[in-house]
């Protein structure tokens, strides 16, 4: 049998290795892997490790990525500690698509001719309405019916994609686009304004760090975020000290429901300028794997997208240049969480063989 | 003399830069009870742990029967035929007493006859255990006799006991006596942990003193007195207690007729409980554990805001379905049993824990001023004696005796109106519990009204202007401290006061 003993204290030298350690692991699998399929190792393991960072724009496209999916897992970190468990964050995400991405299509049907700039802090706010009251559903069906929020908030992820669904096939179908499932171009009043000019990056990035460091605060800096996480670890004592349990289950969804929110908003009216039923691409269910990854921390948050971002545009990459099956790279990916995860573990665990021992024991 | 059952011999153990045991030897003969006396931290649980097989030592040997024996796991230990009842239990919430025995051994034995050897064990020893309820139910007191229970199975030939009796009440306490000798008598060694100085002067035949990790004496009991053992113990002798005649002002909490149905069915129901604490005094109110203390409490803190609101009375404001951050607001501060996972949150620091019941260093729009925390958690830190690394080591990190004096320094510090506490020093060795029967009674002389649940009588007879009795989920009336007795308080831990319950058997034997 084999058993996790804690360690007493973690070697602080590994500490600080372990991501090189689990980083030689992957490349090695992953070598033998892409070499077994009778790829280039050395070419493959660079469109994952190395391009996703080589030059600006491949920078800023990573940038892209990461603002959804740091949004999402901000909000995700802040339930998980909280001991409510959001797995909705792609539903919430979905309907802020639509809030946001149905104000931008208002402001172009109207042709209102507004600046870029006062249109952002409406889209934020669209955005977060939208999600939050998504996740509102959620809280109110947890809080006064006791209903699991793992069920009700995964099944209206289902709920909002039908929604966007018969939004762009019915309603809001662009009647010049030829019967795809798209609404017109938002006009350029929505854009989201972008950093470097010519490069998609947009302020949402900034402002995905901004909420970061907000999150932090708000989580270890103040008393409503620090009574929030003691109901995860301590019911009792969450009851001792007189913590509401219901507040805790407002404040969480509807907090995570809108940071979702916004990134369906920004999605929508950033690098698409249109809704169409692929708003999503899963970003609110990688978001729960970023906020594991990131230790249910806000900056751990950050880390963990970059991580997550690099493996979805390397796999991207690989499947377009050198035609790697997707599924591989989900292996590759799993390869690298596991091995991030694993050597994580083993620095504050002690892996021992035990029952030989109790076998031959007198 | 014999060939000693167990011998210890230069054993040392360090966490990190703390020396828990420093070279110490300890020879137990067969059929011997030898106290291993020592305060909080001298080194005693690490000490058994060693001879258990929970905790390897850096160094020394053991000797069983006179010859070197590895005891590397529990189960090494277990095959010696060495048992242990520890401080901290180990049982599974989740699972009835008879199925967590039956998890401790072969998977031959059928459940039934589990159950079936747990009651005539239980019987046997005199031991008050029910093997058909979940444990998840049971309250302190209740889980050490399952423990105690689960050790005897196993037929023993060193019993280790880590502080046996702190919940149990006075007969049982000599009921327990009469087993140990009898399990002695049988040949049976017993290895008793404990800092109760006259327990050990009626109960031990040898005793081993420790001070900081190491051995400071061995002595037998019949020799020493109570102050002798305890200038070996602290290296000085405990502070008496200075009590003043009780200044009574107005009622300040009272509970009228109070009735609770149980949350589920192996709880007690609360019945027709009234008892009122004036401010400047103490009132005490003993009882053998899981006869509706912890409903009780419940129902005072806030915990359970099921009671008719004018049920309970905070100076006359009817506050029974007020909520516990609320009743704090009033005035009224409580102090848990648990004190990890209730009384503090195992994984945060003690300053982010001192969050849980005090404001004092939150700012506007509840900001925390971090500084300001610290400073608070570092104050009751150095004022309650609490040895911790600092107002940033997480609450897990302290001992359990430490963690209490933290947890009533946190509450005491507040200066409340009204104060409820649960086992106040149980688990805390003599100098701080002394400390804290001090901090309780100034607390009185300045004014507040103290309400003390406790299972140790001793210390309700130190401390309580009057007391009360609970059985069976009722309140017994109240008798001054000066009318009390060992024998009557007994007798009505029993249920046995004019319109009481009777005996509470007829509860704890069987679910309700």
């Amino acid at each position: 049998m084999i058993r996790l003993d804690v360690r007493p204290t973690p070697s602080l030298a590994m500490s600080v290795l372990s991501p090189v350690i689990a980083l030689t692991v992957t490349v090695t699998l992953g070598g033998l892997l892409f070499l077994a399929l009778g790829k280039e190792p050395g070419r493959v393991l660079s469109m994952f490790l190395f391009e996703p960072f080589n030059g600006a724009r491949a920078l800023t496209e990573l940038g892209l990525k990461c603002t959804p999916l740091i949004l999402c897992a901000l909000g995700l970190g802040l339930c998980f500690r909280a001991n409510v468990w959001n797995i909705g964050a792609e539903g919430q995400f979905l309907m802020g698509a639509i809030t946001g991405g149905g104000l931008a299509l208002w402001v172009t049907n109207a042709q209102l001719a507004l600046s870029p700039w006062a249109f952002f802090p409406l889209v934020v706010l669209a955005g977060a309405a939208g999600g939050a009251a998504w996740a509102g559903i959620v809280a109110l069906l947890r809080d006064r019916f006791h209903a699991n929020e793992i069920l009700v908030s995964l099944m209206l992820v289902y709920v909002a994609d039908l929604l966007l669904s018969w939004l762009v096939f019915g309603p809001w179908k662009d009647p010049r686009g030829f019967n795809f499932p798209q609404t017109v171009n938002f006009s350029a009043s929505t854009e989201i304004p972008r950093i470097v000019p010519g490069l998609r990056l947009h302020w949402g990035f900034v402002f995905a760090l901004v909420a970061a460091i907000l999150m932090w605060l708000f989580m270890f800096r103040t008393y409503r975020g620090v009574r929030l996480q003691i109901g995860g670890p301590a019911p009792a004592a969450a009851r001792y000290a007189g913590f509401s349990a219901s507040s805790a289950i407002w404040t969480t969804l509807l907090l995570s429901g809108g940071l979702a929110g916004i990134a369906g908003a920004f999605e929508a009216v950033g690098p698409m300028g249109q809704l169409t039923p692929h708003v999503a691409s899963g970003y609110g269910f990688t978001a729960v794997i970023v906020a594991f990854v990131g230790r249910l921390h806000p900056i751990g948050a950050l880390l963990g997208s970059v991580v997550l971002s690099a493996l979805v545009i390397g796999g991207q990459l690989a499947q377009s240049r050198v035609g790697l099956p997707a599924s591989v790279s989900g292996v590759f990916q799993g390869i690298l969480l596991l091995s991030l995860l694993a050597c994580d573990t083993l620095i504050h665990h002690r892996l021992r063989l035990v029952g030989w021992s109790r076998r031959t024991a007198p | 003399m014999s060939v000693p059952r167990l011998e210890l011999r230069h054993v040392t153990k360090r966490y990190g830069d703390v020396v828990a045991n420093d070279d110490v030897a300890l020879t137990v003969a067969p059929g011997e009870i030898h106290a291993v006396l020592g305060e909080n931290g001298a080194g005693k649980s690490t000490l058994m742990k060693v001879v258990y097989g929970a905790v390897a030592p850096d160094a020394g040997e053991i000797l069983w029967d006179g010859q070197p024996a590895e005891v590397r796991t529990p189960h090494d230990a277990r095959a010696l035929g060495i048992a242990m009842v520890f401080q901290h239990f180990s049982l599974f919430d989740s699972l009835t007493v008879a199925e967590n025995v039956w998890l401790g051994l072969s998977r031959k034995v059928a459940l039934r006859d589990v159950t079936e050897r747990i009651r005539a064990k239980a019987a046997e020893y005199g031991l008050d255990v029910d093997p058909l309820r979940p444990v998840h139910v049971l309250s302190v007191g209740e889980r050490q006799r399952v423990e105690i229970v689960r050790a005897l199975l196993a037929d023993p030939r060193l019993l280790i006991l880590d502080e046996p009796t702190a919940v149990l009440t006075p007969q049982a306490v000599d009921k327990l006596f009469e087993t140990l000798r009898q399990v002695a008598a049988s040949g049976c060694s017993i290895l008793y942990i404990s800092h109760k100085l006259d327990e050990i002067l009626e109960l031990c035949h040898a005793c081993t003193v420790l001070r900081g990790g190491r051995v400071v004496a061995t002595c037998d009991p019949a020799q020493e007195t109570t102050a002798s053992l305890s200038r070996m113990m602290i290296g000085a002798e405990p502070p008496r207690l200075e009590r003043r005649a009780a200044k009574l002002g107005p009622v300040a909490l009272s509970v009228e007729r109070l009735a609770l149905p149980c949350h589920d069915r192996f709880g007690v129901p609360l019945e027709d409980v009234s008892l009122e604490v004036h401010a400047g005094e103490i009132v005490g109110i003993a009882g053998v554990s899981g006869n509706g203390q912890q409903e009780l409490l419940a129902a005072l803190s806030g915990e359970d805001p099921r009671a008719d609101a004018g049920a309970i009375r905070l100076f006359g404001e009817p506050i029974g379905r007020t909520g516990a951050a609320g009743r704090r607001r009033r005035g009224l501060h409580f102090v848990p049993e648990e004190r990890l996972g209730r009384g503090a949150v195992p994984s945060l620091s003690l300053a982010t824990n001192m969050l849980l019941t005090r404001q004092e260093a939150l700012r506007a729009f509840g900001w925390i001023d971090r500084a300001a925390l610290r400073d608070q958690a570092s104050g009751v830190l150095r004022r309650y004696w609490v040895k911790a690394a600092g107002p940033g080591a997480v609450a897990r990190s302290l001992s359990g005796g430490n963690l209490q004096k933290y947890i009533v320094g946190r509450e005491l510090d507040a200066v409340p109106k009204v104060l409820v506490v649960a086992q106040p020093t149980w688990g805390v060795d003599v100098g701080a519990a002394a400390q804290i029967h001090a901090e309780l009674l100034r607390l009185r002389d300045a004014g507040a009204a103290v309400l003390v649940v406790s299972e140790e009588l001793e210390e309700l007879f130190a401390l309580a202007d009057r007391l009360h009795v609970i059985a069976k989920g009722r309140l017994s009336p109240p008798l001054p401290a000066a009318d009390a007795t060992v024998e009557r308080i007994g007798e009505w831990m029993s249920g046995l006061w004019a319109g009481g319950p009777g005996r509470p058997e007829a509860v704890a034997g069987g679910p309700a």
